[in-house]
């Protein structure tokens, strides 16, 4: 059993708060200069490169990325051997976002009710997913989503009879609703299987995982590359005014299902897809 | 084409602007989203006025970071303009004639803007970083408690847009894409 000080982990959130809304992690900057020198049209080669510029000046910088800090997804694996002591998970992990925002002069965009509203102030309260895993450590990442591209995501609960083209005809289709909203070139995270809920989860895991990695599964590996491929042969481009870029990333997720059903999530990103992580 | 442009939004400014075009805006223009222009629009139907006279105003959808020290402003980027749909006809109808956004516009705004002579800009979303260099005064005028919601007027330089639509409702969103998808036809 080893003994994790709660203190311990609000630094650590702080931390990844501010390093997360700053620096764009490397596999995205790669994937987004990847993509504009395959463009060819030349609005979206111009959008591109203002990206680029954005990114490069919130680096040297060290000031958001993009206005829209986020509500801070917090991630946390825990080793089923850690004892956590000297306060409350989640109130070290709501002081670190707190603190976090604070000091790093990040955006507080929350409110307290989702139906009567009031910003909360503080970016409280954070969104925390725990897992407890085998292991003495605790993993943890931060990764602030913001709303523009999260409100063009979606969820639908298939038949299993709607079958591999079910799953990738919504995948166009949300990516061809979405449209400009969510500030393309996107990032796509899809979650298949589970319950309603999971698939959900799924798709916002497929966003934290490297845009340069892919499914363990060569079978979903495939179906990551030939929908991406579709998705950038949709025309709406950086932006939306026209390109090849659509997406710069397409990351699916799965799990078992129930004889019965087919969940499928899609949670859309947009070029900022933020996510640090640290272990204790 | 590109044009550098001066505030404030004249009407015969905003028949000189066409849908494509990448435009250096340089002037006075305000910002404002979702809680922003409610209450705007709730003084509206109340008779009152607005905390800034809105003829030829341009209107940035925005809720920018806090300033660090020795800075202007935060990052300001531009938010889905989509969420003040409800709202972007009624500050027209009082002489808002400019909109900074980003994201596809209802029907009734492209009328709006047809019959009052609008022009709806796109900034680059998630360009907040960049954005922020153009932005060279900003200062707080009304509705302090929503905080990043709060009414800010702003003076910027040469800030890069480009004309999504204009006052004759031409769209950049479907004939760039059209005219890119054309060129993989052939």
């Amino acid at each position: 059993m080893r003994e994790i000080q709660a203190s311990q982990i609000t630094d650590v959130v702080e931390k990844l708060c501010i390093e997360a809304n700053e620096h764009l992690p490397e596999d995205v900057k790669c994937a987004i200069k990847n993509c504009r020198a395959c463009e060819d049209w030349e609005i979206a080669q111009g959008v591109l490169d203002k990206i680029i510029e954005n990114y490069e000046i919130a680096d040297t910088q060290c000031v958001p990325i993009c206005q829209d800090t986020g509500m801070a997804c917090v991630f946390l694996e825990i080793g089923q051997d850690v004892h956590i002591t000297g306060g409350d998970l989640a109130d070290a992990i709501n002081e670190g976002v707190r603190r976090g925002y604070d000091k790093g002069y990040l955006r507080k965009s929350v409110v307290k009710d989702p139906v009567r509203r009031g910003n909360t102030g503080d970016n409280t309260p954070a969104m925390i997913y725990t897992e407890i895993v085998p292991g003495e450590q605790i993993k943890i990442t931060v990764g602030p989503k913001g709303f523009g591209s999260e409100n063009m995501s979606a969820i639908r609960m298939f038949k299993p009879s709607a079958g591999l083209q079910g799953i990738k005809d919504f995948i166009l289709e949300t990516v061809e609703t979405a449209g400009p909203n969510p500030c393309p070139p996107m990032v796509v995270g899809v979650g298949i299987g589970g319950t309603f809920d999971k698939a959900a989860l799924l798709a916002k895991k497929a966003l934290m995982r490297p845009i340069d990695s892919e499914n363990p599964d060569p079978f979903y590996a495939d179906l990551e590359k030939e929908m991406l491929e579709k998705v950038n042969k949709l025309g709406i481009g950086p932006q939306g005014f026209g390109g090849k870029t659509t997406a710069i990333g397409l990351n699916i997720e799965t799990m078992a299902t129930h004889i019965a059903g087919m969940p499928c999530a899609i949670n859309i990103n947009c070029h900022v897809t933020r996510h640090k992580t640290e272990v204790i | 084409m590109e044009k550098h442009i001066t505030l404030p939004l004249t009407e015969e400014l905003a028949k000189t602007l066409h849908a494509g075009d990448t435009v250096y805006l340089t002037g006075t223009i305000y910002t404002s989203r979702d809680a922003g222009h409610k209450r705007m629009c709730e003084a509206l139907a109340r008779g009152e006025k607005i905390p800034f006279d809105p003829t030829d105003a341009t209107i940035y959808y925005v809720g920018p970071t806090p300033a660090k020290p020795g800075q202007v402003i935060g990052s300001a980027g531009p938010t889905t303009s989509g969420r003040m749909d409800a709202y972007a006809p009624t500050m027209m109808s009082v002489g808002a004639r400019g909109m900074i956004g980003k994201g596809a516009r209802l029907p009734e705004v492209v009328e709006a803007m047809k019959k009052y002579h609008g022009v709806y800009f796109g900034a680059i979303g998630g360009a907040g970083a960049l954005l922020a260099k153009c932005i060279k005064k900003a200062e707080l005028i009304a509705y302090e408690d929503l905080g990043a919601e709060a009414l800010r007027k702003l003076y910027v330089e040469d800030m890069p847009l480009f004309v999504i639509i204009d006052c004759e409702g031409n769209n950049l969103y479907d004939e760039g894409r059209k005219a890119y998808l054309d060129t993989q036809d052939k």
